[in-house]
């Protein structure tokens, strides 16, 4: 639908691109007066980051954000709005155009104490640092034995946007995973997103926090709990979006809304799926799955990315180590296509998965028992 | 990089941001106006304030600060972008624009800066090589008691480098690197500085930290992995790192300590202390993007670092010849628009007048020092390198011997009437003995216990690691036989 929007609106892709680059700032206002409009408990997932950052960094004055253009020009998807007028240019930085420079500093500022935010223009970017993220941040403590802690986030929209080529929509969360002494978040939700990056924040250990650039406009039912400036959520807990009975679906960021979608039409039809939001890549929450898995005995996992070695094979090896015996069918793996990101709407919508993709498995999970005697 | 940032372009704000820029960069032109006798080559023509650099100026809180135009109308925005765009300088003045960075003189010769100056940049120095102060040198005083602590670390340093690389050769510990050649590099620049300043470290300053303290019973505790080690045994030899002497842990991949400085003396600079950062790296190191980024971010953020360069000559096997065509790396600095200076790196007295210089300009001025030491890599890379093999043993003998960093020194201690031969000997064996002792009880030390090989990978253990704890003990009381007797359970 993007794609078809960006084809009436743009009459070449250069003005297309200015158009849908404009666009989170307009959205920003809108969602902004929504949000603050008596009645409404919702809250923009652009929003619960924004106000998580702003609260934190109220709270603890050594927390601060630097990245390109977060400061003047309020982050390039208005993540950052306001904050350099309340907080100063000491605390959020416009940072020169090196990746690996400013996550460099950010890392030697925590070295020394401080607890930076940094901000990746897209996590493809991140690509440019990732010596500091690995090398440095994920095992400073470890080889320091415990002398240099790095108290650091990393964070920025990750996986497939709309109409952005391979170089702006892969997403890095198995990347990220794979390496001892990261913590790994992606949430989905507007609750995710503030619980998740004050948590974030907090934590003594470095975080790369992966969000996802198309639910920064969404808006999502809020708890006044939620509201609460002490909110935090747990780092290393998944949540259970949606209960259900006859099929598992796991899913983090974006996917989560496509594996609710799914279980709605799923319900339809007499399957009753149960949504894991994974919210934590790492820790993976082993134990909310495999109870979900002994449950429904069937597993259903979604993920934006490339499906070798992704989070969908850790998550099967997972209840194939602790629960294989309860499974009445294999697992089905939903992942993106094994290609860099086409650029072409059409091509790239196929490279994603959709909802019907989820829908299907999970029906082949369910209608497909492999009957105990023929593994023995 | 990104298609975006073209496209950002058409953004309204970007035009202010335009506006902005030209405010932010004649302020910081009329900032670095002032003659300064450190500034090297010729200083930049004095140029008389404007008043909106001066208003400018009233603005400034912190890094950045100046290009933020709070409360400014559209209008005046606007009027100060026509004005930017119109670019030539009020009062029919065809000759120069005012741009971005400062004024530009316009010239009908079509000149190109020429790939090199005519004369290298000079190399400041203190002693002759005979030791004797050159006369109208200028240089920090150093007490005797300074002196001679100086000159006993070099030589600890030295002995100490000798003796571990002995061991590593009897096959004791894996591997060692010397710092033979650079001790005065070491020691005067570590004495130069406080305990206070934050060391960021390559491999080839052991003696940073022995003047700090580090006594060398703990630098053979890191060497052998040993329990006491305070690095639990799990970096390689030389990757020493301390938190009680603000020395952090050596960081293997090239130059990316050079960022991490950067980072560090910008917190020194929020918590508004009185200490600066300083971040060791030899010539190779400048070819990595980290060395671009970090010198870069050091002049735009204002942070107290000393970027201090080690020229060697020797990247491994690689001659600075193949390194870089620029005149070392001090040249690099004026383009960053950063003070550097080039000083003799075996000149003991040159190195710390420097340092302590560059560190009170750091510190009180709030800007980064790049400083250029030229020396020679006496000893091999590490003891995985034989560079006999790729370079002429005359060179590493002349450097070893009539170049050589500590006799020299020693010549102007001992031409104050602060040392003699006895001194010397007494020292030397005292060192060796010590040192002997060291690694004797180093070797010793049962190494660290099983539970540190999952400690410290996050601020607490998870749960996912307890389990391969629990696991691994289980498996070795199955099969005590089976497990190395010397990994404490």
């Amino acid at each position: 639908m993007l794609g078809a929007a960006r084809r009436q609106l743009g009459s070449g892709p250069m003005l297309g691109q200015v158009l849908r680059r404009l666009r989170p700032a307009t959205a920003a206002a809108a969602d902004a007066a929504r949000a603050y409009s008596a009645a409404a408990k919702e809250m923009t997932v652009r929003e619960a980051l924004n106000s998580a950052l702003d609260e934190e960094m109220s709270a603890d004055p050594s927390v601060f954000l630097m990245g390109e253009e977060v400061g003047e020009y309020q982050g390039a998807y208005k993540i950052s709005k306001g904050l350099l007028d309340k907080y100063g240019p000491d605390r959020v930085l416009d940072t020169p155009i090196t990746e690996a420079g400013f996550t460099g500093i950010a890392v030697g500022a925590a070295y020394q104490g401080l607890r930076p935010v940094v901000e990746f223009m897209t996590f493809n970017f991140s690509m440019q640092a990732i010596d500091h993220i690995i090398n440095s941040a994920a095992k400073s403590n470890y080889m320091s034995a415990g002398q240099i802690s790095v108290p650091i986030v990393f964070r920025g929209p990750n996986g497939a946007a709309a109409g952005v080529g391979a170089q702006h929509s892969q997403c890095y969360a198995a990347w990220y995973a794979h390496v001892p002494g990261l913590k790994v978040l992606a949430p989905y939700s507007a609750e995710d997103a503030r619980g998740l990056l004050k948590a974030a924040i907090r934590d003594p250990d470095p975080v790369v926090f992966l969000e996802n650039e198309l639910l920064y406009g969404e808006s999502f039912p809020i708890s006044a709990e939620v509201l609460d400036s002490s909110f935090a959520l747990p780092i290393g807990k998944a949540k259970i979006e949606r209960e259900g009975k006859d099929v598992t679906i796991t899913a983090y960021s974006k996917m989560v809304g496509y594996a609710l979608q799914a279980a709605d039409i799923l319900s339809k039809e007499g399957i009753s799926a149960e949504v894991i939001n994974l919210r934590s890549i790492r820790p993976l929450d082993r134990a909310t799955i495999n109870a979900s898995v002994r449950k429904t005995n069937r597993l259903v996992t979604i993920e934006e990315s490339f499906p070798q070695h992704g989070i969908g094979a850790e998550i099967c090896m997972s209840v194939v180590e602790e629960s294989f015996e309860y499974l009445d069918a294999p697992v089905e793996r939903i992942a993106g296509a094994d290609v860099p990101m086409p650029y072409a709407a059409n091509l790239e919508r196929m490279a994603v998965p959709q909802v019907d993709d989820i829908v299907r498995a999970a029906k082949r999970a369910c209608y497909r028992a492999v009957p105990m005697a023929a593994t023995a | 990089m990104a298609p975006w940032r073209a496209a950002a372009m058409a953004s309204s704000q970007l035009a202010r941001r335009a506006a902005r820029r030209l405010l932010s960069s004649q302020h910081r032109r009329h900032c670095a106006a002032p003659a300064c006798p450190w500034l090297l080559g010729s200083a930049p023509p004095v140029l008389a304030p404007s008043p909106v650099a001066a208003a400018a100026a009233g603005d400034r809180r912190g890094f950045c600060s100046v290009r933020r135009f709070t409360g400014e109308s559209n209008a005046a925005a606007a009027a100060a972008v026509e004005e930017a765009e119109n670019g030539l300088v009020a009062g029919g003045d065809q000759q120069a624009i005012d741009f971005p960075g400062g004024k530009v003189s316009f010239v009908a010769e079509m000149n190109f800066l020429p790939e090199s100056q005519r004369e290298r940049i000079n190399c400041y120095r203190v002693l002759d090589d005979d030791g004797r102060t050159i006369s109208g040198s200028r240089f920090q005083e150093v007490s005797k008691e300074l002196a001679l602590k100086m000159y006993s670390e070099m030589v600890t340093l030295q002995v100490m480098d000798t003796i571990f690389f002995e061991a590593q050769r009897q096959g004791r510990i894996s591997f060692y690197l010397t710092s033979h050649g650079e001790e005065a590099i070491n020691i005067a620049s570590a004495a130069a500085l406080t305990i206070d300043d934050i060391v960021l470290p390559q491999y080839r300053e052991p003696g940073v930290l022995l003047w700090r303290g580090f006594t060398l019973q703990e630098f053979a505790n890191q060497c052998f992995g040993n329990k006491l080690d305070y690095g639990k045994g799990r970096q390689m030899p030389i990757h020493y790192g301390s938190n009680r002497l603000n020395y952090f842990t050596v960081s293997s991949p090239i130059a990316t300590q050079l960022p991490h400085a950067v980072g560090a003396a910008y917190s020194l600079k929020m918590d508004k202390k009185d200490a600066c950062a300083i971040t060791y790296f030899g010539d190779g190191g400048t070819s990595e993007g980290d060395f671009h980024a970090a010198l870069n971010f050091a002049a735009v953020m204002e942070a107290p670092v000393i970027f201090f360069c080690r020229n060697n000559g020797w990247a491994i096997s690689t001659p600075t010849s193949e390194q870089f065509r620029s005149d070392g790396a001090v040249i690099r600095g004026q383009a960053y628009g950063m003070r550097s200076i080039r000083v003799d790196g075996n000149d003991a007295l040159a190195v710390y007048s420097a340092v302590h210089t560059a560190r009170e300009m750091a510190i009180k001025e709030g800007r980064p020092i790049l400083v250029e030491a030229l020396t020679y890599r006496v000893g091999h890379h590490s003891t995985s390198d034989d560079s006999t093999k790729y370079r002429p043993v005359d060179e590493i003998e002349h450097w070893r011997t009539a170049r050589d960093p500590i006799s020299r020194y020693r010549k102007w201690v001992q031409g104050n009437g602060w040392w003699c031969d006895e001194d010397e000997s007494e020292l030397r064996n005292n060192v060796r003995q010590e040192l002997l002792k060291a690694i004797q009880v180093a070797e010793r030390m049962p190494k660290p216990p099983l539970a540190e090989l999952f400690t410290d990978v996050y601020d607490e253990v998870p749960s996912n690691l307890r389990e391969q704890e629990r696991l691994l003990r289980d498996t070795i009381k199955k099969h005590p036989a089976d497990y190395p007797a010397d990994v404490h359970i």
